[in-house]
């Protein structure tokens, strides 16, 4: 990764003034959570937008441009009139101004793309470097890394890796687009029904003009032989992206999917609404691990990504089993709630959640587990960090149906304060309606312990270090759960966004 | 015309008798309380704090008075006051101060208040009101409330509260016996709605019990509804010791909405056990704010519910200013077709430091159609702070019946034990033996199998 470019192009001036009253202290842990945004650079390359603002007209041009099929047309103005009639929710201990909806480009797709790259050759270098700077191990350095990519920028959906070789498997890991061009069958059969265009609000709007994707098909008895992982990245000024993934794994299939997102530095704050539907038939597996790191804002909360997303899977068919890990490190505000339906019997969910919220960072984040079959299980396991100013707040619903019988959920949510600013929320529901279900939750809230450092530090261990070692300790257990490649980076990310947070 | 205006049209004609009524400030109270009632309505499932309780209900339900025509169903129907107030004291011969209300007002005949010591008064509201002379008016402006408080049926209660108690504590005086406050049913009023207010200077102690006995109604074919409302406040200054126990043992058809409003002084120490295994809808707010720094507060609760009924408890701990504890210990047992609802927040306010809150809420399900629904909810702006919730549902331990089947027990007296141990150990946090014995009383009268559990406790205890 070039770090030079990174930091010539975006960072702005970051000579430290003189503090008027120097501390006589150090204050390690205070410099330690304020390092900067290193994904904050802007790609210049030419793209081809759609005005600004929302219409009937503009869900028309962005599916015309995308060639879609009629009944995709429809089903995006069905979402868009519905969407019409509804309000943003209010409920989320969140707080930012009116979002304009008017006032954003809901398509922007780099401008090469129009004659649409035949390899990766094709692509625009310049967008490849930006990935290279990003660490996305696409082209070569997939291959050394054995993960198949797909990465979209700002809209659409720029190259796809390891095609191919998956192919080979009957796997179809591609675009959503391209998807929607070559399997219309599957994307009618199985988009909107685990999150229905008219869920909710920002749902509504990403069903109506959602503009790319990734889309996964798990033929029946196949593990698949490598990693999956998607990249996103809003490059372009004041546009939204509104991604779509979907993700079947029939019979018996496995699958491991990654995500990583990040945005560059820009003073005004973008929406990025997406959905994510998971499908997991009789005996088959899908994990799913997030690391998030769009831009934060600025330390007073100037600019910053308004990440609101409806990510939610379905455990379709018996003894099916769905994971959901996140590393949520950036984003303004984040309002997600990536949650499991177990409707087949002995089907099992997971959530693995580390959130962290520095400086103004709002973040209002949980899951939902939904026991409808017989001996369902799902364990909730969520560590909330919050630092500087920054809220950090756990919203859960555990519901165990009528006829749910034998189900079990685990519940552990712990949060963790650094800083006499900051605040930490635990909003966890339980709803049973099945004597023979157990349900446990449990939460606990503390800071670290000036105990824990000076032991750390007496055994000479910088400060910033046993901060560093502290939180780590603390989102172990979630750590553990990503694939190897992800735990370390999010380990690095933890670091980077707590810097400056202790004092 | 709709239910909410039959209460505007209801409050207008009966406000000129309401107690209080040449109080220039509570009348304006009492116009702006039912003013913001007939605006916001029952509450339904939308209204924050009311996902899992509806009154939505509300808006078609009459409280008819019964047909008092002599037919004899009606006549079998109540029991008359005094016999319920008999039951209720020869059971236990408890001593104390007694303050009855019958129909949600004061029956003088019925109470007896003992010798109080200097610096305590208690009265009924409704005298409290009355008398302009010696400053109880002014002290019962300020505790009385505002329009605003809680939500819009605590605002109902504002506006038509007729009656309740009236106590004053002055500086370090301690009411060594409890104080019984006695709600009783009567056929022929059918809502009735009490506000409670206590002010516990600096130093002061009592002991308050709360109770709505079962006035043995609700024995005719079609039991009409009923309504209560109900708000206590209560004001703990400086290092005040106060504890409130509430019984509620309503009939099957009533609906009982009440709130428990307090504040703590500085290094004060409240305790509330709330007991609910009446009515049909029961309703408790219950919240308590930090006003001063060292307060200590627990509250304690057990409800158990059956057939269809529907019970929630939304408690609120605020803790406001630093170095406060609170315990919290919520229990519930659902039958039949019930739903028990629990959703307790714990507020803890920027650089209130040094802040320990613990929360838990159980629930046992004893049925197949019963619900358990729990919220426990942490909300914290300052970091050095100990705050840990748990909740759980489940039902009776598999290992635990094997363990007394094991012993000799048939299966039905062993679940029966368990059902009560499981809710014994709320009993145990009430420290007056008394009112412990009375507890349990009511509650072993909910359980299956209460004669044989009475004896097998009788051996053991």
């Amino acid at each position: 990764m070039n770090d030079a470019i990174t930091r010539d192009t975006i960072v702005p001036d970051t000579t430290p003034r003189p503090d008027p009253r120097p501390d006589p202290r150090p204050d390690p842990i205070g410099n330690f959570l304020e390092q900067d945004y290193s994904a904050g650079f802007v790609t210049d390359i030419e793209t081809d937008t759609v005005p600004k603002g929302l219409s009937e007209d503009v869900v028309r041009m962005i599916s015309a441009r995308k060639g879609e099929p009629p009944f995709l047309l429809e089903w995006r103005l069905a979402a868009y009139r519905n969407w019409l009639t509804m309000s943003s929710p209010q409920w989320a201990q969140v707080s930012f101004p009116e979002i304009d909806y008017q006032d954003i480009v809901y398509y922007s797709a780099p401008k090469s793309k129009k004659d649409g790259p035949q390899s990766l050759d094709d692509v625009d270098p310049e967008l490849l470097r930006t990935f290279e700077k990003l660490g996305v191990p696409l082209h070569e350095r997939a291959r050394l890394a054995g993960v198949a990519v797909d990465a979209v920028f700002d809209s659409v959906s720029v190259g796809t890796t390891f095609k191919k070789e998956l192919g080979e498997h009957g796997i179809i890991f591609c675009s959503f687009s391209e998807a929607v061009k070559d399997h219309p069958e599957l994307i009618k059969k199985y988009l909107g029904t685990v999150v229905p265009p008219g869920d909710n609000y920002y749902a509504a709007l990403n069903s109506a003009v959602f503009s790319d994707g990734s889309f996964v098909f798990i033929p029946k008895g196949v593990k698949c032989p490598m990693e999956l992982s998607t990249y996103f990245r809003i490059n372009a000024r004041d546009t939204g992206q509104f991604e779509r993934t979907l993700i079947i794994a029939e019979e018996g299939a496995s699958v491991s999917y990654l995500e990583g997102c990040t945005a560059p530095m820009r003073d005004e704050n973008q929406l990025h609404a997406a959905v994510v539907e998971l499908i997991a038939l009789d005996d088959a597996k899908i994990k799913y691990s997030t690391v998030q790191n769009w831009y934060p804002g600025d330390k007073d909360g100037k600019g910053g990504i308004y990440n609101f997303v409806t990510k939610r899977g379905d455990c379709r068919g018996a003894r099916s089993h769905i994971s959901w890990t996140q590393v949520e490190t950036g984003s303004a505000i984040t309002w997600k709630y990536p949650s499991v339906i177990l409707r087949g019997d002995d089907s099992v969910g997971d959530f693995h959640s580390v959130a962290l919220s520095n400086h103004r960072q709002q973040a209002d984040t949980g899951t939902k587990m939904i026991h409808m079959g017989r001996n369902t299980r799902s364990t909730i396991l969520s560590k909330g960090i919050s630092a500087g100013r920054g809220s950090n707040t756990f919203r859960g619903l555990v519901r165990v149906g009528p006829k749910a019988e034998g189900a079990r959920n685990y519940t552990q949510c712990d949060s963790l304060l650094i800083g006499d600013r900051c605040a930490a929320h635990t909003f966890p529901t339980v709803e049973v309606r099945n004597p023979s279900a157990r349900v446990e939750h449990e939460a606990t809230t503390s800071r670290i312990g000036e105990d824990q450092l000076f032991y750390a530090m007496q055994r000479g261990i910088s400060a910033e270090d046993a901060v560093s070692m502290i939180v780590n300790g603390f989102c172990r257990e979630v750590f553990k759960e990503l694939p190897m490649e992800f735990a370390v980076e999010a380990q690095k990310l933890l670091g980077v966004s707590l810097e400056g947070s202790i004092g | 015309m709709s239910a909410i205006d039959i209460w505007v049209r209801d409050f207008h004609a009966r406000a000129g008798q309401l107690p209080g009524a040449q109080l220039p400030w509570l009348a304006g109270l009492r116009q702006r309380a039912i003013e913001r009632f007939a605006d916001e309505g029952w509450p339904t499932r939308r209204r924050e704090n009311w996902a899992h309780t509806s009154l939505a209900f509300m808006e078609g339900q009459t409280f008819d008075a019964p047909d008092t025509s002599a037919d004899a169903a009606s006549e079998v129907a109540t029991e008359h006051p005094a016999t319920t107030l008999a039951r209720l004291r020869a059971d236990n011969a408890e001593p104390g101060h007694w303050l009855v209300f019958v129909g949600g007002r004061h029956a003088p005949t019925l109470s007896a208040i003992g010798t109080l010591p200097a610096g305590a008064t208690l009265s009924s509201l409704a005298d409290a009101l009355a008398q302009k002379a010696d400053g109880t008016a002014s002290a019962v402006e300020q505790a009385f409330g505002s329009s605003d408080d809680g939500d819009s049926p605590a605002a109902l209660n504002a506006a038509l509260a007729a009656d309740g108690a009236y106590l004053r504590l002055a500086r370090g005086v301690a009411v060594e016996e409890p104080i019984h406050l006695v709600f009783i049913a009567d056929g022929t009023e059918t809502t009735r709605h009490l506000r409670n207010l206590v002010i516990a200077e600096a130093g002061a102690q009592a002991t308050l019990v709360e109770h709505y006995p079962d006035g043995g109604a609700n024995t005719g074919e079609n039991p009409g509804a009923t309504l209560t409302t109900a708000v206590t406040r209560i004001e703990a200054g400086a290092d005040a010791r106060i504890t409130h126990l509430k019984l509620q043992q309503e009939a099957e058809q009533a609906i009982h909405l009440a709130t428990l409003d307090v504040r703590q002084g500085r290094g004060s120490v409240f305790a509330s056990h709330s007991l609910s295994f009446g009515a049909r809808l029961a309703r408790n707010d219950i919240r308590t704010r930090f006003d001063g720094e060292g307060g200590e507060v627990l509250l304690n609760g057990l409800y158990h519910v059956d057939g269809r009924r529907h019970v929630d408890h939304h408690t609120l701990i605020d803790h406001a200013t630093p170095r406060c504890s609170s315990r919290e210990f919520y229990r519930g047992l659902i039958d039949g077709n019930a739903r028990g609802v629990f959703a307790g927040r714990i507020v803890v306010a920027q650089d209130a430091q040094r802040s320990d809150a613990m929360q838990r809420c159980d629930n046992l399900l004893l049925s197949r159609q019963a619900e358990a629904d729990a919220r426990p909810e942490l909300e914290i702006y300052a970091d050095d702070v100990k705050c840990a919730h748990g909740a759980t549902v489940g039902q009776i331990d598999d290992d635990s019946l094997f363990y007394l089947r094991s012993r000799g027990l048939d299966e039905v007296r062993a679940r029966n034990l368990l059902t009560y141990a499981f809710a014994a150990e709320a009993l145990a946090r009430i420290e007056l033996p008394a009112l412990r014995r009375r507890a349990r009383a009511a509650l072993l009268a909910r359980l299956p199998g209460a004669d044989a559990l009475s004896e097998l406790l009788e051996e053991v205890l």
